[in-house]
């Protein structure tokens, strides 16, 4: 997937909102964050902002700024996927209260490259692109409005500099377990850049350690990546 | 696809509810919800979506392009099933099938178009995210919700008639909150919309919805409920001119001058806008 395996400087973007949800995949019915955001949720942001099938984002380092502290919220959820072939839902029929499980007040540094793929015509080359998220990042444009894990808890971002100092991290160290990378994607059959996901996509997982609120994120080819 | 939107929108929604229930917690015995660390009260967004998508049912009937699919069965205006073939689906090769669903689906469903959808079209679902996105709406205040004791005088059971010996009266619970201004931050994307062809018209009808979504809502729980202002940030670039925090944070509201105490109505407080930065517009829809 490398196009040349070269990658760009270090970004580094602040992220914070009211809430989030980074739902663990073994509780996705009534929806359970992990405690810090994961590596996939910080690429999304960063796709949210600027994307392109000519790169990917490499999310390195991702930084707790505020204290992790819960909420927990029901609501009133359909419990079923749309079909064209049906003529809408009565939500009476489908309700489901589900309960969610969801961060509050929450601030992460991400830090993260990007990297040409395979797709990169000859005009890409990887300073356009880091010039054009330096512009969007700092003007504060988007692609649409990242989020912390789910749409409703949109997320607040701001360009660190090269020459702006780092916001502090707390001070907390755990060991977070087994926590979602990311899901490698099978993009074959996307269509105008919408994806639909095939029996092919699959997630892998690392062994999440947060030292003094950091968590290092391992490269993509990385043995600690398990898939 | 009709003419999708060529502009970023971020907006600011205050509406404020008296002597009702704005929306109930399942989790507290349907207890206005509330944070409990700062006792501030919270709507959902999926609360907020609702009413949007019964304000366009009502206000569309299920017109062409503008049916909802999302039902609630309060409002059974046509339920009259077309149960039509969609040629232009089953047509289609296996591959563009997916495609074509959602291209019917957007352009058939006003909320899918709006504010996405998961699909079971291809293997599994595909999914159609919208251009809308709502957050969970938050008091400016804390709230104090209050519960009131109410009798009926009826029952509802023979066995019941017969245990209070033809006394026939029950007790129930309301909760209300007696006064509280909400405040809700809302996005809509450019570039998204283009992607469900979510058009000018939609907008403006989502606009309209916005405004109006509780005067159609009239309940006995929720009392006396209105959206007060609407502040929309219109961006000349698709993506954006301006951080929408620093926007947010343009829109201040304070307590009026003279009024004290716990506030119990709109009067209460002051909404002061300050200047919106180049290349954004600041409409004040309400």
């Amino acid at each position: 997937m490398n196009g040349n395996g070269k990658r760009s400087a270090l970004f580094r973007l602040k992220v914070w909102g009211r809430n989030a949800c980074f739902t663990r995949p073994e509780m996705k019915v009534e929806r359970v964050s992990y405690d810090v955001m994961t590596p996939s949720a910080a690429r999304g942001v960063l796709e949210a902002i600027l994307w392109k099938p000519a790169i990917r984002w490499l999310v390195e380092r991702i930084d707790v700024l505020a204290p992790i502290r819960w909420e927990s919220v029901r609501r009133n959820e359909v419990g079923s996927v749309m079909s064209p072939r049906s003529n809408g839902i009565f939500i009476e029929d489908q309700r489901q209260q589900r309960a969610g499980l969801f961060l509050r007040d929450v601030a992460y540094t991400i830090h993260a490259r990007l990297e040409l793929t395979a797709k990169a015509g000859a005009e890409d080359n990887l300073t356009k692109f880091q010039e054009m998220f330096l512009r969007r990042a700092e003007k504060g444009q988007c692609f649409h409005r990242p989020y912390l894990g789910c749409r409703e808890f949109a997320a607040d971002f701001t360009l660190i500099r090269q020459e702006e100092p780092l916001p502090e991290p707390i001070g907390i160290s755990r060991d977070l377990g087994w926590m979602l990378y990311d899901i490698q994607h099978d993009n074959r059959a996307d269509k105008n850049h919408v994806h639909c996901c095939t029996e092919s996509c699959r997630p892998s997982f690392f062994r999440a350690e947060l030292s003094n609120g950091v968590l290092l994120v391992p490269s993509p080819g990385d043995g600690e990546v398990r898939q | 696809m009709r003419n999708p939107i060529q502009n970023r929108y971020d907006f600011v929604l205050l509406f404020d509810v008296k002597d009702g229930n704005p929306n109930g917690d399942p989790d507290a015995g349907n207890l206005p919800r509330i944070d409990p660390e700062t006792g501030h009260g919270l709507v959902t967004d999926v609360c907020l979506k609702r009413k949007v998508r019964n304000y366009v049912q009502l206000e569309k009937g299920g017109a062409v392009a503008f049916d909802i699919f999302v039902k609630e069965r309060a409002i059974l205006n046509n339920l009259i099933d077309e149960a039509h073939e969609q040629d232009i689906v089953k047509s289609k090769e296996k591959g563009d099938k997916t495609e074509a669903a959602r291209q019917f689906m957007c352009g058939k469903y006003y909320d899918v178009r709006t504010f996405g959808a998961v699909m079971s079209t291809g293997k599994n679902a595909g999914q159609v995210r919208g251009p809308v996105q709502f957050t969970f709406a938050r008091s400016v205040d804390q709230i104090v919700p209050l519960e009131h004791s109410i009798t009926r005088m009826a029952v509802a059971t023979e066995a019941e008639a017969e245990k209070q010996q033809g006394d026939n009266r029950t007790m129930g619970r309301k909760f209300t909150v007696p006064y509280a201004l909400y405040c809700c931050h809302g996005f809509i994307s450019a570039p998204l919309a283009a992607q469900t062809g979510f058009s000018e018209d939609d907008l403006n009808l989502f606009w309209q919805a916005v405004i109006n979504m509780f005067e159609h809502d009239r309940s006995a729980a929720r009392g006396l409920m209105s959206s007060r202002k609407l502040f929309v940030f219109k961006h000349e670039n698709k993506m954006g001119n301006a951080p929408a925090h620093k926007l947010f944070d343009l829109i201040d509201i304070q307590r009026a001058e003279g009024s004290t105490g716990p506030a119990r109505s709109f009067k209460d407080y002051v909404v002061k806008v300050g200047a919106a930065p180049d290349g954004v517009t600041l409409l004040e829809k309400l």
